[in-house]
């Protein structure tokens, strides 16, 4: 296992708040250069050979820490990995040398097509063989860790052998990969499948998280018959519950790279920086008791 | 890779859920937990709908021009169809789309807008251009400083975001209209069919009028033909074809970007 010594080489995280990067805010953010700890791209929307996306990653990145985030390499996808994406994710990775690059526990790819959402994955130990094996393909790939993120989901199947804290800790083992704790998707799936968030997260293997997910949600009510489900839009600020559970996860992990995803009905950038500088503050208090703690 | 056994009853429920992805008469897949059927098929539908409104909302990013002519309905109508028969086929979605042109084509509903195929066309070449490789364009001057004798077997590079379609219809006048103008303007009968170029010399996809034969000398560029023959080329299909003004036109859109001498190719 060689993730440990690659994980030596990795340019120190930032223990601040960032946000995702999206083409609306690259003006605002050359022009103003606003104190954003770090940024977040989706790695498949810098796959092109030039133009504007380039362009623009490249001064942003020249003043900021990134983290690329992969949407697509359907890491759970039955028919295995195609190795063409794994290239080009090689490629944006050693381009803009993000301090971590992620993934989902989830697949997108079936035969030919890319259905451009994050599918479930039933949890047994096939999945958990068929995973391990494509993230140590990847993690070789990339010549450096992986995290892996939770998902939010709206269906569990039948036959499922563990639950997601436990197969992601297992994963974890095997691989060496880290985690993404996405505190959004954990209060959208537990309200959509009637557990405890917190129990959730209690049973998170959280020696394992280098980076949070903080996003918004929809609320679909239902009705006598129809449970109500959430909806994971990012569309919209995070909610008052899942900043609680965000707190809870602090004291429990102390200071780590937290990102505001939004990634539609975008906001003002002065919107999204304030979002961003509430998770800051949050943070930097459980940074504080960190120092507390070791002293 | 062989297939494991674990793998390919994996491989069956993930084709399973993908073909009810795409197809709304699909029933909801099984295996999925014992939910009231009802409460199956609303949970399956999120994901369903996931797909479904992402892929139209990205097409329709790629082509609002051809949005607008139609109508949001009938635009996000057209692009479900167009997604079941011609799902992304990588996860770059950057590369999705091409085809639309084809699909509008052959799409009874749309044969009284004969225009939309290209104008859909015009705008999937402005969006190539956009993600084309980037290249530093250079000056008429370069050419101005040879020679006459040595411009026939001097060889043009064009930027790699170039492009161009011919159209029978006044493609890139309903384009600018229908872009720049909150109103859109009526078109006079003078308005014929339209060459159009498209280029990207920085950061900025710009489109222009080619006069008539400028396609023929530049599909020779591309082929990398000499300028004399690509010239040669535009003359035969249009003898009053004026080589400076086009070329005038081709350097100042930043179309040119490498100019060799000699027989090398």
């Amino acid at each position: 296992m060689t993730t440990d010594r690659r994980a030596l080489s990795l340019s120190r995280p930032p223990m601040r708040a960032g946000v995702g990067l999206k083409p609306e805010h690259y003006r605002p953010i050359l022009d103003d250069h606003p104190d954003i700890g770090w940024f977040e791209v989706h790695a498949e929307n810098y796959m092109g050979a030039g133009g504007p996306p380039h362009y623009f990653l490249e001064r942003i990145r020249a003043d900021y820490a990134l983290s690329v985030h992969g949407v697509g390499l359907s890491i759970g996808s039955a028919a295995g990995l195609t190795s063409g994406h794994l290239d080009r994710l090689k490629t944006v990775v050693d381009r803009y040398q993000p301090f971590v690059v992620s993934e989902h526990l989830a697949w997108s790819t079936h035969g030919n097509a890319f259905y451009n959402d994050l599918l479930p994955l039933p949890y047994t130990r096939a999945t958990l063989d068929l995973v391990a094996r494509h993230v140590d393909v990847t993690q070789e790939a990339l010549g450096r860790r992986l995290l892996l993120e939770n998902p939010s989901t709206y269906l569990r199947f039948d036959g499922e052998e563990m639950g997601e804290t436990d197969f992601l800790a297992e994963l974890a083992r095997r691989t060496g990969c880290g985690l993404l704790l996405d505190v959004n998707n954990v209060f959208v799936s537990a309200a959509n499948h009637g557990f405890d968030a917190r129990a959730y997260l209690d049973a998170f293997p959280l020696a394992r998280v280098q980076e949070i997910h903080l996003a918004g949600h929809e609320t679909q009510h239902g009705d006598a018959n129809m449970p109500t489900l959430l909806i994971d839009t990012h569309d919209r600020p995070v909610a008052d519950p899942v900043w609680d559970l965000y707190r809870h996860v602090l004291a429990r992990l102390g200071a780590c790279p937290t990102l505001i995803e939004w990634d539609s009905a975008l906001p003002t950038w002065p919107v999204l920086a304030a979002e961003a500088a509430r998770a800051e503050n949050l943070l930097r208090a459980s940074e504080g008791a960190d120092h507390a703690r070791a002293a | 890779m062989r297939a494991r056994p674990e793998t390919s009853a994996a491989a069956a429920q993930q084709a399973a859920f993908a073909q009810a992805l795409l197809h709304l008469d699909a029933p909801t897949p099984a295996g999925l937990t014992t939910y009231s059927e009802a409460e199956a098929a609303r949970r399956f539908a999120v994901y369903r709908n996931n797909v479904r409104v992402s892929l139209v909302a990205a097409l329709g990013a790629r082509y609002p021009v051809v949005r607008r002519l139609v109508g949001a309905e009938f635009f996000d109508a057209a692009a479900l169809l167009f997604i079941a028969q011609h799902p992304p086929t990588g996860p770059v979605l950057a590369n999705y789309g091409a085809g639309f042109d084809a699909f509008l084509a052959s799409f009874e509903p749309a044969a009284d807008l004969p225009y939309l195929p290209d104008m859909a066309k015009l705008e999937w070449l402005r969006h190539r251009a956009f993600h084309a490789a980037d290249a530093d364009p250079i000056g008429i001057d370069r050419l101005a400083m040879l020679p006459p004798e040595r411009l026939d077997t001097v060889r043009l590079a064009l930027h790699p975001a170039v492009q161009f379609i011919v159209s029978p219809w006044p493609v890139l006048s309903i384009w600018t209209t229908n872009t720049e103008d909150d109103e859109v303007r009526p078109l006079g009968p003078e308005a014929g069919s339209e060459s159009v170029l498209v280029t990207r010399p920085a950061l900025q996809v710009l489109t222009q009028r080619l006069p008539a034969g400028a396609d023929r000398l530049l599909a020779a560029l591309a082929d990398n033909a000499p300028l004399g023959a690509a010239v040669a080329a535009a003359v035969e299909a249009e003898p009053a074809f004026d080589i400076a003004g086009c070329l005038a036109l081709l350097f100042s859109a930043g179309a040119i970007v490498g100019l060799t001498e000699g027989s090398r190719s």
